[in-house]
């Protein structure tokens, strides 16, 4: 009995101190990335491939899940509105659940699970494969090489993505309120041009999908670049890169929530 | 991939985005809309605000001359003072009367100009001092019950 709980304790003791030296290893890691991105700029090449392979090839599941997400809160909304006679808030409803916090998040999620593992899949089957040791073989850095422009590509593809969504999302609610339902179309753009503010939604909804591009492309590339040099080390890896960044982003969501739109309320 | 098909496909992916947030900002957003950046400020003191809000439109004869930019409470003469910002191309009266209004049954409630006849006009940080205060139902119900039971014959005085 005194053994079992000794055991327990020990193993939550692991857990934990394993738990901040991984934290203390992120943040030097994180440091690292920004004093040796020069060469993701000076060759902007790199940059733009890892771009294309993070943003341009999500653009299919960001676009069609924006589409439906609109499509479903089009017609969610307007049957819940319509009960109190106000569906022409339906376009408010859409616009605002969407550039405040669908968009971000939902895109966000989909971002980590579709570039952010492939990030962390592909930089850990390189250190797999010797390949990171052997770029230090040859006197390049791997971080400025490999990792910078990874992580770059993703702070910069996450807010275009987000925008992409939630203008997809405001067309699907459109498609479905106004042209297959047919709540009034003029009530439905002006109130929502009335009610969405460019500073305080719009712009606030760009700031939150910048942070998370930030918090995943940081997850994504550490987890890679910690990643146990074995099969199973890549795979355990490539999860949890989805499950932390997933946990991270609702969890920011939810503080970026309570700065930005307190006052409003 | 050819690097020169590559970059066309990022070009296009960028070109995407900045269409997309245009989009969000002209024809979702109001910043079509929001020329009032450099407007002048008004203040009104009401005795009661019911549910006004930060970034409530202010209307004059339904059209948006404005919005309330803050909303506080004066410790000194026990009233909530509401900040507004004003469309510079619009200017009102110094007699203007304030009222806080509701747009339909249960919609957003608004602050409505009324204009008066005065020759001055109200400058920026100017108060407008005559003003109404919201319609609270339980205020209403309660008005109401009282002119009833004042009256001779209601049913309040019959049921004792």
């Amino acid at each position: 009995m005194l053994d079992l709980g000794g055991r327990a304790l020990r193993l939550i003791g692991r857990r934990v101190v394993n738990a901040v030296w991984r934290l203390g290893f992120a943040s030097r890691f994180l440091v690292a990335i920004l004093l040796s991105s020069g060469m993701a700029f000076q060759r902007i090449g790199l940059t733009v491939r890892q771009v294309y392979f993070a943003g341009v090839l999500s653009l299919i599941i960001i676009l069609v899940s924006g589409l439906f997400v609109g499509m479903v809160l089009g017609l969610q909304g307007y049957d819940t509105l319509q009960r109190y006679g106000s569906s022409e808030a339906l376009g408010v409803l859409v616009a605002l659940s969407l550039v405040r916090e669908l968009g971000p998040v939902v895109s966000a999620l989909l971002f980590a699970s579709r570039a952010g593992s492939a990030i962390t899949a592909e930089i850990g089957l390189m250190k797999t494969t010797e390949q990171l040791s052997a770029m230090e073989m040859m006197a390049v850095n791997p971080i400025a090489r490999v990792v910078a422009p990874r992580f770059w590509a993703g702070v910069f593809s996450m807010p275009v993505l987000a925008a992409l969504f939630s203008a997809m999302g405001v067309i699907g609610g459109y498609l479905v309120g106004v042209v297959l339902i047919g709540a009034d179309e003029g009530s439905f753009w002006s109130q929502m041009q009335a009610a969405v503010d460019f500073r305080e939604d719009i712009i606030n909804g760009v700031i939150k999908s910048f942070v998370f591009g930030l918090t995943i492309s940081w997850i994504a590339v550490f987890e890679g670049f910690d990643a146990e040099p074995t099969a199973a080390g890549v795979s355990g890896a490539t999860t949890r890169t989805v499950v932390i960044s997933s946990l991270s982003v609702l969890a920011l969501d939810f503080v970026l929530t309570a700065f930005m739109f307190r006052g409003l309320r | 991939m050819n690097r020169t098909l590559l970059d066309l496909w990022v070009g296009l992916f960028v070109a995407m985005g900045l269409a997309a947030l245009l989009f969000l900002a002209l024809k979702v957003g109001n910043l079509s809309s929001s020329s009032y950046g450099e407007g002048y400020v008004l203040t009104a003191n009401f005795d009661n605000i019911g549910g006004l809000k930060v970034r409530a439109p202010v209307k004059s004869a339904g059209v948006v001359v404005g919005r309330v930019t803050g909303i506080e409470y004066d410790n000194q003469t026990f009233q909530a003072r509401v900040v507004m910002s004003m469309d510079a191309r619009f200017k009102f009266p110094k007699d203007t009367f304030a009222n806080i209004l509701t747009s339909g049954l249960l919609g957003e409630q608004y602050i409505g100009l009324d204009p008066g006849g005065d020759v001055d006009n109200l400058a920026s940080g100017d108060a407008i001092k005559k003003t109404q205060s919201a319609v609270v139902l339980e205020q209403l119900i309660g008005q109401f019950l009282f002119s009833k039971a004042a009256e001779p014959g209601a049913p309040a005085a019959s049921a004792k």
